[in-house]
């Protein structure tokens, strides 16, 4: 008994009862297509997440202080307040440092003469460029003179400069932050996703003349000049640990901090950051997978459901094969098939959907969603695996049918 | 050639004991054609699946070709069914939405044939029972003679040792049935084909040259037709009153 003509029974079977047949396989259909549309956009996620981290710069380590991600108002405790002479205590004391790049970041009203819109404004020095791993699309980056001379210059983020100058070359132009005019020198190539972290809704300003003429009193605590935060770039991934912890030593020695006091300060490495964001996408990856194994599951019960109520209905055929010399392996084998072949077809059809899905989640711009080979596998195993699961029990059923007592079912 | 010795079978209803065959004793030779006759409850149909390997007996011994079924496991019995027993019904049991030729290609799939020589005995046993103009025909689309005709063509298509016919003529109208009755005598006379049939019609059984007639599980004669009945010929109370003699039974349309 050849399993091409074991196929070609089953096929048959199915097709004798196309409504039941087509219901039982879009169960599967639509378990396998949640699965592969939902992984996909799990992992589009976490890949969006993970290389919008990574594109700041491997070996990078962020000291920011607590006010980084709260208001951007002043008033900020004196307490938990990141100062310039910090940057500078560190620049001098702490090894193995590639780069530093201090910045004082706020969100500002950004101007043109017809469209206004809220921007997070960062005051930088030139070391941003290269220790954020900034590229520069049109024109230039800012320069040490821009803020030694305080210029109102400006370098804007792809989104920003879309947002405002509706595909208008902004170079030259003018924009007002916070009332005050700024000349657009410079365009940021796009990191390529938005949302969280991206640079591309950032307007970059030296740090120098945001101090005097965009962030005013906010910027300053107990007379001395605060900052967001502070990026620095390790000379090499090994040594992002000692940098670590020489910049807390150095902190808690600026800030009169004993060994066991609350630092007040997040000092963390790209790779800690990348980790626990990683854990937390594939936690929800996995959670997202699992609901949509349910529904996979339930398409199962499903083909059990109809296969068990096809063997009652073909008593008869069942016993007529058994009685022409079917063996129990036969049946049993005729009718797995006929349940494997169900869920496969659901499988390719779920597959199908479910990447039609992420396609369209993809094409809306909500997240872009990663079809991969090994979801596809997964999903194509996994229902394969329920067709023959579920198939068992009324397969073995059938089996085991006496031929006389089939025979003579009504 | 097939021989019983001694067979019984005792089947357990609850704390009864039923002996549907008690010692039954038979040997049917190659070529043979005979008649089972009996009342309902005689043990008939307990015979005719032991004779036809779907059922083992209680005791005894039953040889096919000299090869012992008495006892086998399911899977032994199953291989015998496919190469040695033709099994026909009193329901034909077709498969419906099935053409005829793949119907009676059905016990080829189970013997181990090549699937290009299926077709081809298929066709064979189907020009046999006159069926070669109609094997594209799906079950719904033949009558009820030319559906139990398809039903000897798949019993005949594994060549078997014995044709088994479990009531042939009990679903069809008389002149139907003559045709089938025709078709085995003919099987028995040019082939030389084993054909054993169960029937409770006395003149259906006397179509042949040997009838069995059971009653209680026993064998109670095992006799010599010397004449039988040319099949086609009018029964004796046709003759009378000119009716539908089947005994009550329905004329399939």
């Amino acid at each position: 008994m050849s399993i091409l003509n074991n196929i070609r029974i089953a096929l048959r079977a199915l097709k004798a009862n196309k409504l039941r047949s087509s219901l039982t396989v879009l169960g599967i259909v639509i378990g396998v297509a949640a699965v592969v549309a939902l992984l996909s956009i799990g992992k589009g996620a976490t890949q969006g997440i993970t290389s919008q981290v990574e594109g700041m710069g491997t070996n990078l380590v962020t000291v920011s202080s607590s006010r980084m991600f709260g208001p951007g108002g002043g008033g900020a405790s004196s307490t938990s307040s990141l100062y310039y002479s910090d940057y500078e205590a560190i620049t001098t004391k702490v090894d193995n440092i590639a780069g530093i790049a201090p910045y004082y970041q706020s969100q500002e009203a950004v101007a043109t003469t017809n469209r206004t819109s809220n921007y997070s404004v960062i005051g930088i020095t030139p070391s941003y460029e290269e220790v954020t791993l900034q590229t520069i699309e049109l024109g230039r980056f800012l320069t040490s003179s821009d803020g030694l001379t305080k210029k109102r210059v400006a370098v804007i983020g792809a989104t920003v400069s879309s947002d405002l100058f509706q595909g208008l070359n902004p170079i030259g132009r003018t924009i007002k932050i916070n009332n005050v005019d700024f000349e657009v020198v410079g365009v940021l190539a796009s990191k390529g996703t938005s949302g969280f972290m991206s640079g591309d809704s950032n307007v970059l300003i030296p740090l120098e003349t945001g101090y005097a003429k965009v962030f005013g009193v906010r910027a300053r605590s107990n007379g001395k000049y605060t900052l967001s935060g502070i990026s620095i770039s390790a000379a090499s991934a090994e040594s992002t640990d000692a940098v670590i912890s020489q910049t807390e030593t150095v902190l808690r020695s600026q800030h009169n901090l004993g060994l066991n006091d609350d630092l007040g300060f997040s000092v963390s490495s790209q790779a800690q950051m990348l980790s626990s964001l990683s854990s937390i996408t594939s936690t929800l990856t996995a959670l997202l997978g699992a609901i949509a194994g349910i529904s996979l599951l339930v398409g199962g019960i499903g083909i059990m459901n109809i296969t068990l109520v096809s063997v009652t209905e073909r008593t008869r055929e069942i016993g007529l094969r058994k009685a022409v010399g079917a063996p129990r392996k036969a049946i049993l084998f005729q009718f797995l098939v006929e349940t494997v072949t169900l869920s496969l077809i659901g499988g390719v059809l779920g597959i199908l959907l479910g990447a039609a899905i992420a396609a369209i989640v993809s094409f809306l711009g909500l997240i872009t969603a990663v079809v991969t080979v090994d979801v596809l596998v997964l999903a194509f195993t996994f229902s394969a695996m329920i067709g023959l699961f579920f198939g068992i029990y009324p397969a073995w059923q059938a089996s085991k049918l006496n031929p006389i007592e089939a025979l003579r079912y009504e | 050639m097939i021989e019983a010795k001694v067979i019984t079978k005792i089947y357990k209803l609850g704390d009864d004991e039923v002996h549907a065959l008690d010692g039954v004793s038979l040997k049917i030779n190659d070529g043979e054609m005979v008649a089972i006759m009996g009342p309902s409850g005689s043990g008939k149909s307990t015979l005719m699946a032991i004779l036809g390997c779907l059922d083992t007996p209680t005791s005894g011994e039953y040889l096919v070709d000299d090869q012992p079924a008495a006892g086998l496991k399911e899977s032994q019995l199953a291989s015998l069914r496919a190469h040695k027993i033709g099994f026909v019904f009193q329901q034909f049991n077709l498969l419906p939405r099935t053409s005829a030729l793949e119907n009676v290609m059905l016990p080829l799939t189970y013997d181990g044939t090549k699937i290009k020589d299926r077709i081809t005995r298929a066709e064979e046993a189907l020009e046999i029972v006159g069926l070669k103009d109609r094997m594209k025909h799906h079950p719904n689309q033949l009558s009820g003679g030319q559906q139990q005709r398809v039903a000897i063509a798949r019993a005949l298509v594994n060549d078997p040792a014995i044709l088994l016919a479990d009531e042939p003529t009990g679903n069809l109208d008389s002149k139907t049935g003559a045709e089938i009755m025709s078709l085995f005598q003919q099987l028995h006379n040019s082939k030389k084909q084993t054909v054993v049939y169960v029937t409770h019609d006395a003149f259906i059984a006397r179509h042949t040259e040997r009838i069995i007639t059971l009653r209680d599980g026993k064998v109670l004669r095992d006799e010599i037709n010397k004449n039988p009945i040319k099949a086609g010929t009018p029964r004796p109370d046709e003759m009378l009153n000119n009716g539908n003699g089947k005994n009550g039974a329905e004329v399939q349309q």
